[in-house]
């Protein structure tokens, strides 16, 4: 029979390993899948992991996209995994990401069409408060009212979206093109256009700033007396309580900053890679994040390399599904399983499996 | 034979609809109910209704046959439900983070599988006309002529309730919840009884799914739960973990969504974006009331609510 045993400290070599493991685990698992749905497992593999970066033909293409694509969720993650270590869960993520694109974008719609340098720095501002404030619904309410966060930062997704809707749809519409849902693009207005840095490269600001996040990340967790006092409200709320953590505090400043980073995150991609307020803007980034969030095992340095991955899944799923005809729900499938894998390989850090003679278990 | 008949007419269909779009929500929440009961929180509720909605479909179409659909949905949620058990009760994983996972992998399978059965039309459920109870004026129209679901799913709250509260198993299933140390220590299992109630809440959220698309709407489309799974959730916290209030819950709650779709067809002058919304923020209206002040349901919840049981030796 085998037997758990709870090991005094979590492993420190399993804490790096079992992420790895999990991927291999769930191209295994994918292989699998894709076989069922009659595809060459080996091709699909090949397709979703190795040929955005380094086929000639998709190359091109596929390398600004790795960017593109990372930074969201980059930025959503480190936000979320800052929460998650304190045990502050807001898996609301997305709607804070919809609510800054739209205030970003609103302020852009607002200033159309006068020139001018302050207008993208004003966007910035404005995308990062409105992620902030619909943020603080739930905070506010966890703190005053002890309403659990988990339910009011999801329901208020579907609200977002709702949001979003009306305003492509009305106040945000573009007037120039009539029966047409969404904005003005803001790609053809260079004040608000989120542009590449470099040309070519998929680096735009939000990448920047993606990259300003997990530095921030990394000093606040680590070096920094409040990553202390998250840390310790995660993983000993009582000791954090006789610490002098204050628990409100501590939701306001969780959430508050992953609802910015969120917002900012939706600011970027409404400016840059989306161009525009639509309908069909919200494509998952705040729900994918948190398996970013995990699978970098809330540490900053891992989100970077796990957001690199997750969109590597996105880019090879897409180019899987025009080359293969892959469904593109199997993707979806497939990021699924992978923080399945992750959970479940997860065991392997916190207990040692012991194999012992019979005997009875609970 | 005027005014009072004239509102009864209207007011008859919107009885019966309030019924029908309850029904969902109180099949999954009655079945989430018996798994916070046991001291687990699976936040998957989501994620295993549109997998009971897919599966049902599926079913439903291939084997013309709306009872065998709503086994079919019930099995394939509750295998759902079964890898968030071994996640959680074996694996020790973190249960919110494992619900979560169960949510969007729900979301993602559901996809995959019913990518061919967009725009079918599924098999007819047949209504159940009560003899003699149907014939009734006003009530035989709103409340005596439904599907055999809507019954199914006031008698599965009853049953609910009954076993938890009468029964030897259900005092024990209460017990693991309250306290799980206390309840190995006297020899209960577990594990497997928190098991086994995670299966069952995995059913009802299947039939729930199945309810939605195989007679609420009739049809499938992606993502069609909308959320339902995360109302679930949130009445299970408004009955305060009572199974009879679950039933006023979702009546209420059917109540607030027929009213909207109805303002909707009327064409009161206030967006479709704005009044599809409200469902869920008088969700989190009521959340915000019943966990605050003196109503405090947060002070009802199971004991063990949310913590992992490890068994050492």
């Amino acid at each position: 029979m085998l037997r758990l045993e709870k090991r005094p400290q979590p492993s420190k070599a399993w804490t790096w390993a079992t992420p790895l493991l999990a991927v291999a685990l769930t191209m295994v698992a994918g292989g699998i899948l894709f076989a069922l749905l009659g595809k060459d497992p080996f091709v699909a593999i090949r397709m979703i992991f190795f040929d955005p970066l380094f086929s000639e033909q998709f190359g091109a293409y596929s390398r600004p996209q790795l960017l593109i694509k990372a930074a969201p969720l980059i930025l959503i993650a480190i936000g979320l995994a800052i929460g998650f270590r304190a045990g502050v869960w807001n898996i609301g993520a997305e709607g804070q990401y919809i609510i800054g694109a739209l205030c970003g974008a609103g302020v852009a719609l607002a200033f159309f069409p006068t020139p001018g340098w302050y207008i993208f720095p004003l966007m910035i501002l404005a995308g990062a408060a409105g992620g902030f404030a619909w943020a603080m619904i739930p905070a506010i309410l966890r703190t005053k009212f002890n309403t659990n966060e988990i339910l009011v930062s999801l329901l208020l997704v579907y609200v977002a979206e709702r949001i979003l809707a009306a305003m492509s749809l009305g106040l945000m519409r573009n007037p120039d093109i009539a029966g047409f849902p969404g904005s003005r693009n803001l790609r053809h207005y260079p004040s608000a256009h989120n542009a590449e840095i470099i040309a070519g490269t998929g680096m735009h600001w939000g990448v920047v700033a993606a990259f300003i996040a997990v530095i921030f990340a990394y000093i606040l967790l680590h070096r920094h007396i409040l990553g202390f006092q998250v840390r310790l409200a995660g993983q000993a709320p009582r000791a954090a309580r006789f610490a002098g953590v204050a628990p409100t505090r501590l939701v306001i400043l969780c959430l508050g900053i992953s609802g910015m980073l969120a917002g900012l995150a939706g600011m970027f991609e409404v400016s840059g890679p989306a161009g525009q307020v639509n309908i069909d803007f919200a494509v998952g980034y705040g729900f994918t994040a948190i398996i970013v969030a995990f699978l970098g095992r809330l540490h900053p340095v891992g989100i970077v390399l796990a957001g690199l991955l997750m969109a590597l899944t996105y880019i090879g799923g897409e180019l899987a599904q025009f080359m293969l005809r892959l469904p593109s729900a199997s993707i979806q499938v497939f990021q699924g399983m992978l923080l399945f894998f992750l959970l479940a390989v997860d065991l392997l850090t916190n207990y040692r499996i012991r194999f012992a003679r019979k005997e009875a278990t609970a | 034979m005027t005014g009072a008949e004239l509102s009864s007419i209207a007011l008859a269909p919107l009885i019966a609809a309030l019924m029908i779009a309850a029904t969902p929500i109180m099949l999954a929440a009655i079945g989430e109910l018996v798994v916070e009961k046991s001291g687990v929180l699976n936040l998957g509720v989501e994620g295993m209704m549109i997998t009971g909605a897919v599966c049902g479909f599926v079913f439903a179409v291939q084997t013309s046959n709306p009872y065998l659909a709503m086994l079919g949905a019930a099995a394939g949620a509750a295998v759902l439900a079964l890898v968030f058990a071994l996640l959680t009760q074996v694996l020790m994983a973190n249960q919110v983070a494992s619900g979560l996972a169960l949510t969007l992998f729900g979301l993602g399978l559901s996809a995959l599988i019913g990518q061919g059965y967009v725009g079918i039309q599924p098999p007819r459920t047949p209504k159940l006309d009560i003899p003699v109870l149907s014939d009734l004026p006003f009530l035989g129209r709103a409340v005596f002529s439904h599907d055999y679901m809507v019954y199914l799913s006031l008698a599965l709250v009853g049953a609910v309730w009954y076993f938890l509260k009468y029964t030897r198993a259900g005092l024990i299933l209460r017990a693991v919840g309250e306290n799980h140390d206390a309840a190995h220590a006297l020899g209960y299992r577990v594990r497997r009884v928190r098991i086994l109630a995670i299966a069952f809440g995995g059913a009802c959220a299947g039939l729930g799914g199945a309810y939605l698309s195989l007679i609420r709407v009739p049809q499938w489309t992606e993502g069609m739960t909308a959320g339902a799974g995360w109302i679930a959730l949130a009445l299970v916290v408004f009955a305060s973990w009572r199974p009879w209030r679950v039933v006023l819950g979702a009546y209420l709650f059917g109540g607030i969504l027929v009213l909207q779709l109805t303002l909707q067809v009327v064409g009161v002058r206030i967006p479709v974006e704005y009044l599809a919304m409200s469902p869920y923020l008088i969700t989190i209206l009521v959340l915000v009331i019943m966990s605050s002040g003196r109503a405090r349901a947060s002070l009802a919840a199971p004991g063990s609510l949310n913590r992992p049981f490890f068994a050492s030796g």
